[in-house]
């Protein structure tokens, strides 16, 4: 993609976000589309965030074991590499790639089938303003909801660390508990929530943006739902590497 | 009332409206008829903001519409309902929903008011079952009566149809027509139907403007159009089989009188 074709997307994404972001029409019907976006985006991904959260924990914890073999580190520093890596890096980057496949697909889908299929023109002829009905929701709803889902992808990090890390011989339940509140930094968390804000945010808005703007029929439907979630991710990790620079540099 | 003046529209250097210019009456149907692809479409998108034309004015009740802020526009689209070509039902939510929509974003009528007026528009375009159904539960000619239905929900001044009885039966067909002749008369809406049926014509045709690539080729009333002179309208009004039956017993009918004199 030439630079001129990537100033135009960001600016008219902007302008996107600009009409995104005007009172709604109906406060009850936004709460209403609000909480429904919760339970989609939310409540819909505990479930795989869940799985990978127990597993990858328990791989952290496993492979810190394997590489502190030497005897001169103690063995609660497994822990203690376990938990810096779940709280900093894993939870809130990796779940919000995850998430992007997931959630970023899935606007963009639907937002593309609704525009090629008219419906957003239906909606934006009625005088709604179809741009904050459809959109905002979804980014509020995940903005909201992305923090509780990254906690407790963190929660769940340690508990497969811990139980499955022990079942595996690698590190006793005593060294575990251990490390893991050794030298325990909160701003570390706080930096990861901060992180999760902004992944609530690109997530949505950029799967939107490709979404509200397919031309074309079902094929390009499909081709807006897969750059929705390369970009997003695109997005995501500039974003992860520039606030991490900021924050803990 | 609604005033097209010279609009113009082109898609790169495909031109596909060129200066039309038409009037639509308030309390009429207004049917604006023409070959596929000619740009039927396009004009009444180009009328509700749809499409940006290059060129012209669309004058609701003497305002251009095109030059108005945001704001005005939202006004005057409240008092639009508008039937696509292809229904653009809303497929997420149940028919019973699709149609209270424009009732929820813009009154405050209660749970009950709204289910009531709902189930009036169901019965008038003949669906009364149908509330709890979802789109994709829908025959095409069922969408098409279910759009109809959310576009009538709020009462609009200005009711814009694109080919509301393409894919329909018959009977249906004319149960549409009729539908929109008289809630055009029931609200004294400005009416803009698009279509290729000449039964639609005959029908419901006050005011009809032929379109022909892209420009205005002929306009007049139901009356006039099977006797008008002009060989490109001839030409699509005379298409059917039954209608060319029509013709070749007028001209008859022409010759024994002139033979007569
Ligand atoms: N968004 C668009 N971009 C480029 N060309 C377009 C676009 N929309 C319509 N056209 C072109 O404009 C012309 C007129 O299209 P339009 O949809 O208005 O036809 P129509 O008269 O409604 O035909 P039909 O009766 O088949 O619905 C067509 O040639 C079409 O290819
Ligand atoms: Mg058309």
């Amino acid at each position: 993609m030439n630079p001129i074709a990537i100033i135009a997307h960001i600016g008219q994404y902007f302008l996107l976000l600009g009409r995104v972001f005007r009172k709604p029409e109906k406060s009850n019907v936004f709460w209403q589309r609000f909480f429904h976006e919760v339970n989609a985006i939310g409540i819909g991904s505990l479930g795989i965030v869940a799985i990978i959260s127990i597993f990858m924990g328990a791989v952290i914890t496993i492979q810190a074991a394997f590489g502190f073999e030497s005897p001169w580190i103690p063995l609660y520093a497994v822990g203690l590499a376990a938990r810096d890596s779940i709280i900093l890096e894993f939870s809130p980057t990796i779940v919000s790639l995850i998430l992007a496949g997931k959630v970023g697909s899935s606007i963009a889908s639907e937002l593309g089938n609704m525009r090629v299929s008219e419906q957003i023109d239906a909606i934006d002829v009625m005088g709604v303003n179809s741009a904050s009905y459809l959109i905002l929701p979804k980014i509020a709803a995940s903005v909201f909801i992305f923090p509780f889902v990254v906690t407790i992808s963190m929660f769940l990090g340690h508990i497969g660390g811990f139980v499955l890390g022990v079942a595996a011989g690698v590190v006793t339940p005593y060294e575990f508990i251990y490390g893991i509140q050794y030298e325990f930094r909160p701003y570390n968390v706080v930096y990861a929530l901060i992180k999760t804000l902004f992944f609530g945010f690109i997530i949505p808005s950029v799967s939107a943006y490709h979404g509200y703007y397919t031309k074309g029929g079902s094929l390009e439907v499909g081709q807006s739902s897969t750059r929705a979630v390369v970009y997003s991710i695109i997005v995501l990790l500039l974003f992860n590497f520039l606030l991490t620079q900021l924050l803990l540099a | 009332m609604i005033e097209v003046r010279g609009l113009s529209k082109a898609f790169g250097e495909k031109v596909v409206l060129k200066d039309f210019n038409f009037t639509f009456e308030q309390g009429k149907s207004n049917l604006i008829i023409g070959e596929s692809g000619t740009g039927k479409s396009v004009l009444i998108k180009c009328m509700v903001g749809l499409i940006h034309p290059e060129e012209g004015q669309v004058l609701y009740h003497g305002k251009d519409f095109l030059t108005m802020s945001y704001e005005e526009q939202k006004e005057v689209r409240q008092q639009i309902g508008m039937l696509f070509q292809g229904s653009a039902l809303f497929d997420s939510m149940t028919v019973q929903d699709n149609v209270m929509f424009p009732l929820t974003m813009f009154t405050n009528m209660t749970k009950g008011e709204k289910e009531a007026r709902m189930q009036f528009c169901l019965d008038r375009v003949n669906l009364p079952q149908a509330a709890k159904l979802y789109p994709a539960e829908l025959s095409g000619g069922m969408k098409k009566r279910v759009a109809i239905a959310r576009a009538i929900a709020v009462k609009p001044r200005y009711l814009f149809c694109d080919e509301p009885n393409s894919g329909l039966d018959p009977k249906t067909s004319i149960l549409i027509d009729e539908l929109i002749k008289e809630i055009t008369l029931e609200y004294d809406m400005t009416t803009l139907v698009i279509t290729h049926d000449m039964n639609s014509v005959l029908e419901i045709g006050d005011k009809i403007a032929f379109l022909h690539k892209g420009q205005k080729e002929w306009e007049g009333t139901r009356k006039e159009i099977l006797y008008a002179e002009n060989e490109i309208l001839s030409k699509f009004v005379y298409a059917t089989k039954f209608l060319q039956h029509f013709r070749s017993k007028l001209q008859a009918e022409k010759d024994s009188l002139t033979k007569g004199d």
